[in-house]
């Protein structure tokens, strides 16, 4: 479903992301884990199509056509979807309206017929039982003088109501009261099926334990330095990343000695 | 992010821009004593008009151009401008139907979306449809009169109900009021005028639709409504005018007086010709509009969505002199391209327990130049005043500008006056999060400046709010990438 090649990201004149592999095939869940400024976000906001990364070399393919071209929207009617791990408000616009209009966006570029303020009032309803969230939640401007929670929360009620084919979820579970945490795993888990993958970008063990990922990755130093089940995610909890880190530096200083032999 | 452009999204076409091809009234260029007496006979009018008209010119002859404004233009030639200038009819006055108005000017009204055809109008709306400077058409009159409401043209209302004219014309803008006033009141030559009788809620929203269609020619319309005690009326003002590439000026007057316990609501969607994207032509809007809350209890409330004109100046106002009134402004201002608007309000607490809310939104994009400029003055008799005011600036592109102008006088201790003010750029960040669940980059900044100016769409009724949304959407179509 996402095939991730070689992939190496600078921003603003920095490196970032230093050659990213990653294959990601439909009903798969992957967790991504890695220290802070890692390049974890970043990597998530370009598989979105957000502008001011320069892919410096790589390819990512979505469905078995190139990505990168694709503006943010046509990936999103393609069937990807980011969480944001800082959720912007958008002051005055009802949360209802946001997501009846992204709704039918994506509807539309799949043909099919826009859903009217009634049905989707029906359908938006069913989610937010699912989620054991407030119809409240409908009717206040996005994610504005949200909590935290309550934001992430709007995270996964978007993406229960777009129902994407690759989920990326970017530290969703972070700051999360327990309660809060059963309905992030509620709702990436009632997505899981066969034709649907997630991307989960996480720092902690903890929502593992719900949501029980196919892999787990260790991205350190913008590239993937370690990969297994999810084991490693334990293993992480137990050891931090430090000693990853290290080799990760170990890892440049080869790359480098091999560049200084040649 | 400080450079991010949308003004794709802006430059779209102004629909309205045609012109009618119908033959004018000579009138002669310039203005003088004789051109006025001229006006007011061309209207058959009764000796206290032509008088009062005499009157303010002299007085205008005295007053110069204000210049405090935010505003930049050439100079304005008054004698250039034809003062008069009115579709010729066969009969020389006022058509008594519609059978009699020429169909071009009902093509042209149908073309503009407001059919007069009362089959065929909006359900539930009156409307007076004004073409340069006469009212061309009233529509479901007789239905209103059965209640006592008069809704006629303004010309009409000074031959049929003069008494009413002379009583209240000029009781809340004087003629001596401010330059543009003055010169209103000399040449104003129609408008509407509405008396709603005591203990009458008006059963259908009120509507005028003024129409620029002469060149070279200034319209000057004078609306005059009054809200009986225990009366109320809620009332609708449009404005479009051909594309062309000299400006031409526009100075009306609109008066509100609400007596004890009426309610008037007055809402306007302005959208004059704007001037082209270099800034050549466009209407240049000098307007004075004020309300007064006569009686005690009384409630007046001004809506404006302004996305037209190349100069927008004007301050709708309420004076709160009747005990426990309420006074209400809210406002969307769009400016683009090199548009320049000073718009706000002014109230003026007299009465006790006097309550007054601002609510203002300013849109700048292009090069456009957009200022909040508003009084809240609290007399000291004015024990228990309130006033809450929000200034929300939203900035659209890297060379345009937002300013802010409030000014407080608080003569009595007891008052509470709150002033809240805002600026932020629509932000590269929010439109990614919206483009990333499916929306295009038009449909996000919609949906963005819409949000931004809800607490104002709302309070427009509802067959103006959905124009209002529309002429917003439009103004923000355009060729995406
Ligand atoms: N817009 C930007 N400009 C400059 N540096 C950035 C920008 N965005 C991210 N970075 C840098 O990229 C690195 C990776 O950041 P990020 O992807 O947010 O990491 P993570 O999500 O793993 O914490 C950090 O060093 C951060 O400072
Ligand atoms: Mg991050």
């Amino acid at each position: 479903m996402l095939q991730i090649h070689n992939l190496h990201v600078n921003v603003a004149g920095n490196d970032i992301l230093n050659g990213i592999d990653l294959n990601v095939r439909p009903g798969e869940v992957h967790a991504i884990m890695g220290p802070n400024g890692s390049g974890k976000s970043t990597l998530a906001q370009v598989l979105a199509g957000r502008d001011g990364y320069e892919i410096t070399a790589g390819s990512v393919h979505y469905l078995d056509q190139d990505l990168l071209p694709l503006t943010p929207e046509e990936r999103a009617r393609a069937g990807i979807f980011l969480a944001f791990q800082y959720p912007l408000e958008i002051p005055g616009v009802a949360n209802v309206q946001l997501l009846r209009t992204a709704l039918n966006s994506l509807r539309r570029a799949r043909g099919e017929a826009e859903m009217d303020a009634i049905d989707f009032l029906e359908f938006v309803k069913d989610k937010l039982m699912l989620l054991g969230m407030d119809d409240s939640f409908l009717f206040r401007s996005v994610n504005e003088g949200f909590s935290g929670g309550e934001k992430k929360r709007n995270e996964i009620l978007q993406m229960a109501v777009l129902e994407p084919q690759l989920a990326i979820l970017d530290e969703t579970d972070s700051g999360l009261d327990i309660d809060a945490l059963h309905v992030v795993a509620q709702g990436v888990n009632s997505l899981r099926n066969a034709a649907h993958a997630i991307i989960l970008v996480t720092h902690y063990q903890r929502l593992l334990n719900y949501i029980v990922p196919d892999q787990v990755h260790v991205l350190a130093g913008g590239r993937i330095v370690r990969s297994g089940g999810r084991e490693l995610a334990l293993e992480l909890e137990q050891k931090g990343y430090a000693w990853l880190e290290d080799k990760a530096s170990q890892a440049d200083n080869a790359a480098d000695l091999m560049e200084a032999r040649l | 992010m400080g450079n991010l452009d949308l003004q794709p999204h802006f430059d779209n076409e102004y629909r309205w821009g045609f012109v009618t091809d119908i033959e004018q009234e000579p009138f002669p260029q310039g203005l003088d004593g004789a051109v006025i007496r001229r006006i007011s006979a061309t209207k058959g009018e009764p000796a206290f008009m032509m008088e009062w008209r005499l009157r303010a010119y002299q007085h205008w002859l005295t007053l110069r151009e204000p210049t405090w404004a935010t505003v930049q233009h050439p100079p304005i030639h008054y004698q250039d401008i034809y003062y008069y200038a009115a579709p010729k009819t066969a009969s020389g006055s006022k058509p008594k139907s519609l059978a009699e108005v020429d169909p071009q000017l009902l093509a042209t009204y149908e073309k503009l979306g407001i059919p007069l055809q009362e089959r065929e109008a909006l359900a539930g709306v009156a409307v007076d449809a004004v073409f340069d400077s006469v009212s061309v058409a009233t529509t479901f009159k007789d239905k209103l009169e059965t209640l006592g409401i008069v809704f006629c043209s303004f010309s009409e209302a000074v031959r049929e109900h003069p008494e009413l004219v002379r009583q209240y014309l000029g009781s809340v803008v004087p003629y001596t009021d401010n330059f543009f006033a003055s010169l209103n009141s000399a040449v104003f030559s129609d408008g509407s005028f509405v008396y709603v009788p005591k203990g009458v809620n008006c059963p259908m929203e009120l509507s005028t639709y003024f129409r620029i269609n002469a060149s070279n020619s200034g319209q000057f319309e004078r609306t005059l409504i009054i809200a009986d005690e225990g009366a109320s009326v809620s009332y609708l003002e449009g404005c479009t005018a051909p594309r062309r590439d000299e400006s031409q000026l526009h100075a009306a007057v609109v008066e509100l007086i609400a007596l004890k316990d009426a309610r008037i609501k007055y809402s306007t969607v302005q959208n004059w010709y704007p001037g082209d994207a270099d800034g050549r032509g466009g209407i240049f809007n000098f307007v004075t509009k004020r309300g007064e809350c006569r009686g005690d209890n009384a409630h007046i409330s001004w809506t404006q969505v302004e996305t037209g004109s190349a100069i927008t100046w004007k301050y709708p106002s309420c004076i709160l002199r009747g005990d426990n009134t309420v006074g209400e402004f809210y406002s969307v201002a769009l400016t683009n391209h090199h548009q320049q608007a000073d718009t706000g309000s002014k109230m003026i607490h007299i009465g006790r327990n006097t309550r007054s809310t601002i609510v203002s939104k300013g849109i700048s994009a292009g090069h456009g130049s957009n200022a909040y400029r508003g009084l809240v003055k609290v007399l000291a008799g004015a024990e228990n005043a309130r006033n809450h005011t929000r200034c929300d600036s939203l900035l659209m592109s890297p060379d345009c500008a937002a300013h802010t102008f409030p000014y407080i006088e608080v003569k009595n201790p007891s008052a509470k006056v709150e002033h809240e003010a805002s600026t932020s750029k629509i932000g590269e960040d929010q439109l990614f999060y919206l483009r990333s669940r499916g929306l295009s980059e038009e449909d996000a900044v919609n949906l963005i400046v819409n949000g931004f100016c809800k607490e104002v769409l709302k309070e427009l009724p509802m067959e103006f709010a959905v124009e209002a949304q529309k002429l917003l959407a439009v103004s923000l179509e355009g060729a995406v990438g």
